[in-house]
């Protein structure tokens, strides 16, 4: 009585054939990445030393370490997280929370996903004319930190915004109910429950920055800086840039070495998109729904 | 004051239409909710009854594409004018929702969420009369044997039952003159329906509440008004027995006799 009928046999061919597929088409994804991840690690590995990451490079860059472009990193990084992080979240909750939702709000919402599309050397131009040039700014960690900012300006909205709107709307009716203002809601509803979402998502977009080198090549970034930045007005060695340079750029640079930059630099962005993660679960551990 | 409002209606529409985009929602509503009485609104799905009741706190205006004209007096006053502040009318107008809504925080501070916001920015509230608000709120909805063992656990543990009684408690503190009910049970198994409605006819006489349900029979049983929408208009609006014995209008009697769906 419980038999396959032929219908049933017919179903169950093609339902394990749609799995194959897709199964196939996982594995065709995840061949690069190891393939990647693999040749990084065996042929940089050995450079990678104590004195590789916290010495400067030696001998026009052919030998010494990275310390300088790492730290330059960091600056980078930072800067650009305090300038983008304000601001994105401010507009996110300004778009999310109080504009109307109307064709207007609609149109700026789209607007923001496509100006996340804007190729990273239009806004390496726009920050060399209007940070470098126009605010006087020279070339330093601060224009080039603000080129990134606005860089991912779009993407810290949408995360944050995304983060928002997962907050049921429930919520938000209950306490314009009892009578709370909107920023009150905000304060003591939303932004509570969706700080954990904001948080992680940030950190996320603003963490792929750390690879991005075109914004940074005419805005801050220099290909030699034997000495550590003091602050946003110094430019700075960066570990992409640097990479670029060993790479592309220099004769004689031992093929090791490359690898090794490229590998830290890798290890860099994979650390901070695991403390982001990390710092997820901690917060959601602490949620109390 | 406004002029020419009726003195006797806790919530008055008049010639109120509401569009949702294009699409009408309410077309000519003329309410009265008199004051100190359950009101039940009854309707098929979709005929605009959630849409009335959140017209008459404005919590519909968080959507853009909302417009109305007509008007609505709370209390007297009418809730467009100029010089209302939106938060005044919500301390007045409580809503208990269709679905439960607590908020993701302890039993202790959703109860006392809004006595937080508006008191205690007034004037410094000790502890012991929070306290003794979170009693009696709770005492007041039934709820305080049930829980007072646990006020500073999370409100969304609670049963749904609970949490309809925990939503309704939370809005006493506010001192509300009005409570708006959407379908308050709908969410609930038999026996939390009737604790829940055993509850609103307790709250009688102290609130003007007007109460939608799809349930005929809790309708008949627990309201003194009633009142019969379909398709965003008013059809009917009178004593509870009389609309349910000799309806006016051969739509209501359609309705209830269970001919809609
Ligand atoms: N947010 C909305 N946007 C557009 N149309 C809506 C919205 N909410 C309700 N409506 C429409 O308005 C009408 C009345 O809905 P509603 O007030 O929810 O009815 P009820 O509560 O009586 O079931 C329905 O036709 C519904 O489709
Ligand atoms: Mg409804």
């Amino acid at each position: 009585m419980f038999t396959a009928t032929p219908l049933n046999r017919r179903s169950y061919r093609n339902q394990s054939l749609a799995k194959a597929v897709f199964f196939l088409m996982t594995v065709v994804l995840v061949i690069p990445v190891l393939l990647i991840v693999g040749t990084l690690v065996v042929k940089g590995a050995p450079a990678i030393s104590w004195e590789f990451l916290f010495t400067a490079p030696t001998d026009n860059m052919t030998a010494g370490g990275i310390f300088p472009a790492l730290v330059g990193t960091i600056w980078l990084v930072v800067v650009a997280l305090l300038a983008s992080v304000p601001v994105g979240v401010a507009a996110a909750l300004y778009l999310s929370e109080y504009a109307p939702d109307n064709l207007l709000t609609r149109t700026i919402n789209l607007a923001i996903i496509n100006l996340a599309g804007v190729p990273s050397i239009v806004h390496a131009l726009f920050g060399f004319g209007a940070f470098v040039l126009f605010f006087r700014m020279g070339q330093s960690i601060l224009a080039a930190s603000l080129t990134l900012a606005i860089m991912t300006l779009p993407v810290v909205i949408v995360a944050t915004r995304e983060s928002l709107q997962a907050v049921p709307q429930a919520f938000r009716e209950a306490c314009w109910n009892m009578g709370a203002t909107r920023w009150q809601t905000i304060r003591k509803v939303v932004l509570p429950n969706s700080i954990s979402g904001i948080l992680t998502g940030v950190i996320l977009e603003v963490s792929r920055t750390a690879g991005e080198t075109a914004p940074i090549m005419f805005t801050g970034a220099a290909m030699f800086v034997p000495f550590l930045p003091e602050s946003v007005f110094d430019q700075t060695m960066a570990m992409s840039y640097h990479l670029y340079n060993v790479a592309t750029q220099l004769t004689d640079v031992p093929e090791e070495l490359t690898f090794g930059v490229a590998l830290v630099l890798i290890a860099i962005v994979l650390m901070m998109n695991a403390v982001s993660i990390g710092f997820r679960v901690y917060l959601r551990g602490m949620k109390k729904w | 004051m406004d002029s020419g409002h009726n003195g006797d209606f806790a919530i008055e529409t008049r010639g109120l239409n509401l569009w949702y985009g294009d699409f009408q929602a309410l077309f000519d509503v003329d309410l009265g909710v008199k004051r100190g009485m359950i009101t039940s609104m009854i309707g098929p799905s979709g005929c605009g009854k959630t849409t009335l009741l959140r017209t008459c706190n404005r919590i519909i205006e968080r959507l853009g594409y909302v417009r109305t004209t007509g008007s609505v007096f709370v209390l007297g006053h009418d809730i467009f004018g100029d010089d209302v502040e939106l938060v005044q009318v919500r301390k007045q107008i409580g809503m208990v929702f269709q679905r439960p809504n607590p908020l993701p925080i302890s039993i202790r501070d959703n109860v006392l969420f809004g006595f937080k916001l508006h008191e205690a920015r007034l004037r410094k509230v000790s502890a012991a009369e929070e306290d003794e608000v979170l009693e009696s709120s709770l005492r007041q909805v039934l709820l305080w044997d049930t829980v007072k063992d646990r006020l500073d656990k999370p409100a969304t543990g609670l049963s749904l039952e609970e949490q309809q009684k925990l939503c309704i408690a939370r809005l006493l503190p506010v001192k509300p003159q009005v409570l708006l009910m959407d379908e308050p049970c709908s969410a609930l198994d038999p026996a939390g329906t009737e604790a829940v409605e055993e509850l609103i006819w307790r709250l009688r006489g102290e609130y003007t509440i007007l109460i939608v349900t799809h349930n005929m029979a809790q309708a008949r049983r627990a309201s003194e008004e009633c009142v019969f929408m379909l398709l965003g208009r008013i059809i009917e609006h009178g004593r509870t027995e009389e609309l349910f014995l000799s309806p006016e209008h051969s739509e209501t009697a359609d309705y209830i006799e269970g001919r809609y769906g």
